[in-house]
């Protein structure tokens, strides 16, 4: 029964002979990985922004970055995603699909995360490193782009890494604004057949951890091999 | 775009009461799904640290499987899923649940009609999906806690008489408890809100509440509003403790 219905699963209805033109009906783990790799490109550069306002000396861009972070961290993933379903109307005057506005919700919320790990990313660094770049005449933000930044982002690739497992299970949340992802195949399966919850949703915690685990793994050994090259105090 | 904002119908009457019951129900499976997240995510934590292999091999399995798999997954397997293992007549126990608090009751001076909620069988697989979820990131702190302890404080306790028990208890576990606490309290924070994905299943906690006000009213936008406001007040009083807690203690840990 699983069987017959795991390339459903995997990649919902979209025809993978034929996969660009049918994008639209991509489902399953395919969506689920759309997502999340949408999304955690997003929210890098969102969150890039967000972590370098949040260090930098100019007040109001560091307290309104401080208060877009809080906010955005202290609130349920599940509260976002409704937020931008049902405020889009509002503000648009037409509804937006559910796989944009989760997204929009998805790259909202990795963003804040990302912002502080590039926050705890640059701080981490020597001070000495900014002291010297200064020192050997760039200005300040050419010192973080040539200098700081190429450093601490290498050093936080496994974070990010982290960052982007969590968002492969959170997709999973786009399935209450109805987003054909791999937990909404296994609902309407589970509507379908009857009597056998128990396998499909063990099958797709299995699908999702396949994903999860080899990413982890991965961010593992990144870790191991940076720490090798990180610029140290003394 | 003429969208007439009314805030006082989202929070007052009908929606009022569902937000304060939303609001007991939340607070009440957080709490008890930290309770048992806690004492799940010691024990694993100590499987994971005895010479046992077997020992160590299963709980190391249980963290990567509960961490690597998404929260939502899980209720949906202990409230739809798990049923077929357990043996009939428990099963039939469980579902009945909900019939076993029946009547008004008060709590926090407040009068709730119907069903203790929290005893349904709804509740009970998210619950459980909280803590054993919950249980595998503890268990994961606790043990990066201990490591971050120096080794050699251990050896040298142990060199000034100390046995292992003892050691563990006079030396390295008062320091890891320190470190070990913030991200502790973040855990919990994290659990108060992954318990909004219990409206998936249909336990009436805040998120449920929110979407009960925008059906009945049609108040979206405030009623999402309302309830963000409240976990963001939840988390911010939690954090805001943290923080104290760091300036208090935080310092005083040095090799």
């Amino acid at each position: 029964m699983i069987w017959d219905n795991l390339d459903y699963f995997l990649w919902g209805a979209a025809k993978l002979t034929n996969t660009f033109p049918y994008v639209k009906n991509i489902g399953g783990l395919a969506a689920s990985i759309v997502l999340a790799v949408i999304g955690i490109f997003g929210a890098f550069w969102l969150g890039l922004l967000a972590g370098l306002m949040r260090i930098s000396r100019n007040k109001i861009s560091k307290y309104s970055a401080m208060v877009y972070i809080e906010v955005v961290r202290g609130t349920p993933l599940l509260m976002l995603i409704f937020w931008f379903f049902f405020l889009a109307p509002i503000l648009l005057g037409r509804t937006l699909p559910s796989f944009e506005s989760s997204l929009i919700a998805f790259i909202v919320f990795t963003s804040a995360y990302i912002a502080e790990i590039v926050r705890a990313g640059v701080n981490a660094l020597p001070s000495g490193q900014m002291e010297a770049a200064r020192g050997s005449g760039l200005s300040h933000v050419q010192a973080m782009r040539f200098v700081i930044l190429p450093q601490a982002l290498r050093n936080m690739i496994p974070s990010f890494v982290n960052q982007f497992v969590s968002l492969t299970k959170d997709t999973s949340l786009a399935y209450i604004i109805g987003v054909n992802e791999l937990m909404r195949t296994a609902v309407q399966v589970d509507n379908r057949e009857t009597r056998i919850s128990f396998e499909i949703y063990i099958t797709i915690a299995i699908l999702y951890f396949v994903v999860c685990y080899i990413l982890t793994s991965y961010s593992r050994s990144l870790e191991k091999k940076i720490s090798r090259y990180q610029a140290r105090d003394r | 775009m003429q969208y007439q904002f009314n805030w006082i119908a989202s929070v007052t009457g009908e929606p009022g009461r569902w937000l304060w019951e939303g609001f007991v129900t939340t607070i009440e499976i957080s709490f008890i799904g930290i309770f048992f997240a806690m004492v799940l995510g010691i024990i694993v934590c100590v499987l994971r640290m005895t010479r046992f292999k077997p020992f160590v091999w299963i709980s190391a399995a249980y963290t990567e499987f509960f961490r690597n798999t998404p929260l939502l997954v899980q209720i949906f397997f202990w409230y739809f899923g798990a049923g077929v293992i357990l043996p009939e007549s428990l099963n039939n126990w469980i579902n009945q649940l909900y019939y076993w608090f029946p009547g008004p009751f008060s709590l926090g001076g407040s009068q709730f009609e119907g069903q203790w909620m929290l005893f349904s069988s709804e509740s009970a697989s998210v619950i459980i999906a909280l803590s054993v979820y919950t249980s595998a990131f503890i268990a994961e702190e606790i043990r990066a806690g201990i490591f971050s302890i120096p080794k050699n404080q251990l050896e040298a306790s142990r060199a000034t008489g100390l046995n292992f028990l003892q050691a563990y208890r006079f030396v390295i576990l008062p320091q890891a408890i320190r470190i070990v606490i913030p991200p502790l309290i973040s855990q919990f924070l994290n659990l108060i809100k992954n318990s909004s994905l219990a409206m998936a299943i249909g336990v009436t906690e805040l998120a449920y509440q929110a979407t009960q006000i925008e059906s009945y009213h049609g108040l979206a936008f405030e009623g999402f509003t309302v309830v963000t406001l409240i976990y963001l007040a939840i988390s911010l009083v939690i954090s805001f403790a943290i923080n104290m807690y760091n300036k208090h203690f935080m310092l005083q840990v040095k090799y």
